[in-house]
């Protein structure tokens, strides 16, 4: 077991066009670290001065990390993670 | 009831329960039905506050241009509204939106200028920002920065739920503009403190997300995490079953985006239920179902609806 990660279409380019990846750790700060290791650069792209960058929205189990302790959020086998653009909606 | 003019008749708007989706005795769902508005969508009060606002502070004057970045629900309220106080109405929308909302909006008065599919609302954003400087004289509201959006809530929608609920524990609406959740959720906190609330956000197919560029994405202005207790995104296929569930057990006709609020509100019901505490839970129905009817959502079996709304903004 491992943590799924889905990947935008933007970052594709960084994990051989995968939509998804998995990956271990117990917060999400390590298993972006982790997933780093086989994707360079994927870190810099979610990550600036040990923040989520702004535009970046990261769900565990489809709940914002950032109300769950951001980078420290602990996160177990058999998670997913979901990365996607921070986007205005729809029909508003 | 009766009112002076359709436009005194906004808000108010039923709470009902929904004894069939609740999950125990204890743990109770209640669905504010924000169609009853004069347009039939929460946007009506948004709408009614802007141009009010904008009045006072002499930004809009008789014969004004009103200039917004909408695909639907606001530019159908701001229309209405501007036709009554004698405004013309320029809506900015993604080219993938509904029939049945262009011709709403061009029926209420409106003209329609498109932006590209792929860039979604961000696009729209930023057309009607190019725009609103190319025409100085127009008038952009601006919904997703627009105090008066938040204030809406704040001074209506907000004290209508806790008159209706005292005994509230959860607000649950979808995130757009933020705006309901921002005022609904400030004027809950002051009043009701421990309440949670909760944000429902739409996650559309890949072809809305596919070229954004992660540098120039897109956070309302009216945005303030500190608001929420936390916020669900939730895929389209879970939104439609629940907008199919609240019709097939409540009776409820409502539009996509309430299916997704819905799923948040009942996803907080079943783990207040799990921990064995009370709750009562109300969530927004923003809008009924009939303008996304020509999406197919509501025909055949879930998986066929699934597909027809793929690539669609469905809320």
């Amino acid at each position: 077991m491992a943590i799924e990660v889905r990947i935008p279409t933007i970052l594709r380019n960084l994990t051989g066009d995968a939509k998804a990846v998995e990956g271990e750790g117990s917060s999400l700060g390590e298993l972006i670290t982790d997933l780093d290791k086989r994707h360079p650069g994927l870190q810099e792209r979610l990550v600036d001065d040990g923040k989520l960058r702004r535009f970046i929205n990261v769900y565990l189990n489809d709940e914002d990390v950032r109300f769950l302790g951001g980078l420290e959020a602990p996160v177990a086998d058999g998670d997913t993670v979901t990365i996607l653009p921070a986007v205005a909606g729809g029909m508003r | 009831m009766r009112f002076d003019s359709l436009l005194d008749s906004l808000g108010r708007t039923p709470l009902v329960g929904l004894p069939r989706l609740s999950p125990s005795p204890g743990v109770r769902l209640w669905a504010k039905l924000e169609d009853r508005n004069p347009t039939g969508s929460i946007k009506d009060r948004a709408a009614f506050y802007m141009i009010e606002q904008a009045e006072k502070d002499g930004l809009l004057t008789p014969g004004c241009t009103i200039l917004e970045p909408t695909s639907g629900n606001t530019g159908i309220s701001l229309a209405m509204v501007a036709k009554l106080r004698g405004y013309r109405m320029v809506c900015v929308m993604p080219e993938n939106t509904s029939a049945e909302r262009r011709q709403l909006l061009e029926m209420w008065g409106a003209r329609i200028h498109y932006s590209p599919a792929e860039g979604g609302s961000n696009e729209a954003v930023r057309v009607a920002k190019g725009m609103a400087a190319e025409h100085p004289d127009w008038v952009m509201l601006y919904q997703y920065g627009n105090p008066a959006n938040a204030r809406a809530h704040y001074e209506t929608t907000g004290p209508e739920l806790l008159a209706d609920l005292p005994e509230i524990t959860h607000f649950v609406a979808g995130l757009g503009t933020t705006g309901t959740l921002m005022g609904v959720g400030r004027y809950l906190r002051e009043q009701r403190p421990g309440i949670k609330i909760v944000a429902a956000e739409p996650r559309y197919g890949e072809l809305v997300y596919g070229l954004r560029n992660l540098d120039e994405g897109f956070v309302p202005e009216l945005y303030d995490e500190s608001v929420l207790t936390t916020r669900f995104s939730v895929p389209s296929d879970a939104a439609l079953k629940r907008t199919r569930e609240l019709l097939e057990n409540e009776g409820i006709f409502a539009g996509i985006s309430t299916g997704g609020a819905l799923h948040a509100a009942m996803g907080m019901a079943a783990k207040a239920a799990k921990a064995g505490e009370e709750a009562d839970i109300a969530f927004v129905i923003a809008d009924a179902g009939w303008k996304y009817l020509s999406t197919g959502a509501y025909e055949g079996t879930l998986e066929e609806a699934e597909k027809r709304i793929e690539g669609q903004l469905w809320a």
